[in-house]
């Protein structure tokens, strides 16, 4: 074969190596300037799922809408269809109703809520799971699981140390020399109940938080528990299963979602809580708009 | 560039699964109606719990209204193609806004119209819904 032959044609090749590489370079970049998501694929054949490995950054996976639920509990939102209506005792029922949240069947407009959330008081724990789960990078270490959490830029600190929980509900403690003290957050422990599923129990909770973004309300009773199990190398699906005798006459399944791996370099987008920032958007848009004139 | 708006649409439509207004919900806005105006931006807010933009808009009247209208935050805004860039006061814009119930130059953006004839949507799928 003559070798102007040959050299053309591997220059061609290079060309258009070059030309896919960068093609996809620039796809890539353009994707999503600074926080490219993967999610699920058709027909993809995820590998098997590494062992007692929660580690990485977690998204949605059916899109980064899917861990938001503005009118409640994923599985059980508020929304009058009887399948969802929730067990409460009565005093579930009547602090509910005292509730006056902007989303669900007992909305108002934003300017009259009681809503603690939105004057950037901590939305706390499960709250996160259950109103705006985002973009979440767990960590573990030998003693702990920790977890930041896109939405308001907070985390938590599950223990696997092997420590109890706080026996005492209302005076919620790791023992001396802490003192007893409710925490926005919890208090969390977990353990591996088999190589691929970790369970989580939390309890001494501060009951100024509501339980999720439809005003559910939750007792310094409460007790949470979740269920990660890591399904294959890019899948972990979360279950959240909310306990609270005080509020609830019976447990109830609050979330299920499956969470996709995502690239270690994605970049968290900060989501910060300002003040400031809130009482601007108060002023200009939610007072006028609830028919409030605080200009 | 076809890919870009493709899976900007996909996201918008991933995202716009459940409602994205997460903080404040539809109970002050006149559901399904929509009202569609010409404007000169004053303002553009970008920031949580959501952004807004300001612009003043003359009636069929020549009456000079001054609109404040709200979109999602900027982390689900930028799913959608949105910047903090996107606006700059003096901006020549055509907004599609559900409006408040009682009345007021307030609203929710559904979509806008850039001077560069560009639409930005606020809503999954380029079609503007209510509390999406």
């Amino acid at each position: 074969m003559p070798k102007r032959f040959v050299a053309s044609m591997v220059a061609v090749a290079v060309v258009l190596i070059f030309s896919a590489c960068t093609y996809a370079q620039e796809q890539e970049v353009a994707r999503q300037p600074g926080a490219v998501y993967d999610f699920d694929k058709k027909g993809e054949k995820p590998g098997p799922a590494p062992k007692r490995d929660l580690s990485g950054v977690w998204e949605p996976a059916a899109g980064p809408g899917a861990g938001i639920h503005a009118t409640g509990a994923g599985e059980m939102p508020s929304d009058g269809k009887a399948e969802h209506e929730l067990p409460y005792t009565d005093e579930g029922r009547k602090t509910f109703m005292a509730h006056k949240p902007t989303f669900g069947i007992t909305q108002v407009p934003s300017a009259l809520t009681n809503d603690p959330m939105p004057g950037c008081d901590p939305q706390g724990f499960p709250r996160i799971l259950l109103h705006n789960f985002r973009t979440s990078r767990i960590i573990q270490t030998p003693q702990n699981v920790v977890i930041l959490y896109e939405f308001n830029k907070k985390w938590r600190t599950i223990w696997t140390d092997g420590r109890q929980l706080p026996k005492d509900p209302e005076s919620p403690t790791w023992g001396a020399p802490d003192a007893p003290e409710a925490r926005w957050w919890g208090y969390s422990v977990g353990k591996w109940t088999d190589d691929y599923t970790f369970v989580v129990d939390s309890n001494g909770f501060d009951d100024r938080t509501w339980l999720d973004n439809a005003g559910r309300p939750l007792s310094d009773r409460l007790h949470v528990t979740e269920v990660y199990h890591r399904v294959d190398d890019v899948h972990l699906d979360m279950t959240v299963t909310i306990d609270d005798p005080t509020m609830y006459t019976k447990p109830w399944v609050a979330l299920k979602l499956r969470l996709r791996l995502q690239k270690p370099g994605l970049d968290i987008r900060e989501m910060e809580c300002a003040p400031s920032e809130t009482q601007e958007y108060n002023k200009e848009f939610a007072n006028p708009a609830a028919g409030i004139d605080g200009k | 560039m076809k890919y870009l708006i493709g899976l900007t649409m996909a996201l918008g439509l991933f995202a716009g699964s459940a409602p994205l207004f997460a903080h404040h919900g539809s109970a002050a806005f006149d559901t399904g109606k929509q009202v569609v105006m010409k404007g000169t931006v004053t303002k553009w807010f970008w920031a949580n719990p959501h952004c807004f933009l300001s612009f003043d808009a003359q009636d069929e009247n020549g009456n000079v209204a001054h609109w404040v209208v709200e979109t999602s935050n900027p982390p689900d805004m930028i799913n959608r193609g949105w910047t903090k860039q996107s606006f700059k006061p003096g901006d020549q814009v055509t907004a599609t806004v559900e409006p408040v119930k009682n009345g007021q130059p307030v609203g929710r953006l559904l979509q806008v119209v850039l001077p560069d004839g560009k639409t930005l949507y606020a809503s999954k799928g380029g079609n503007p819904g209510p509390g999406n």
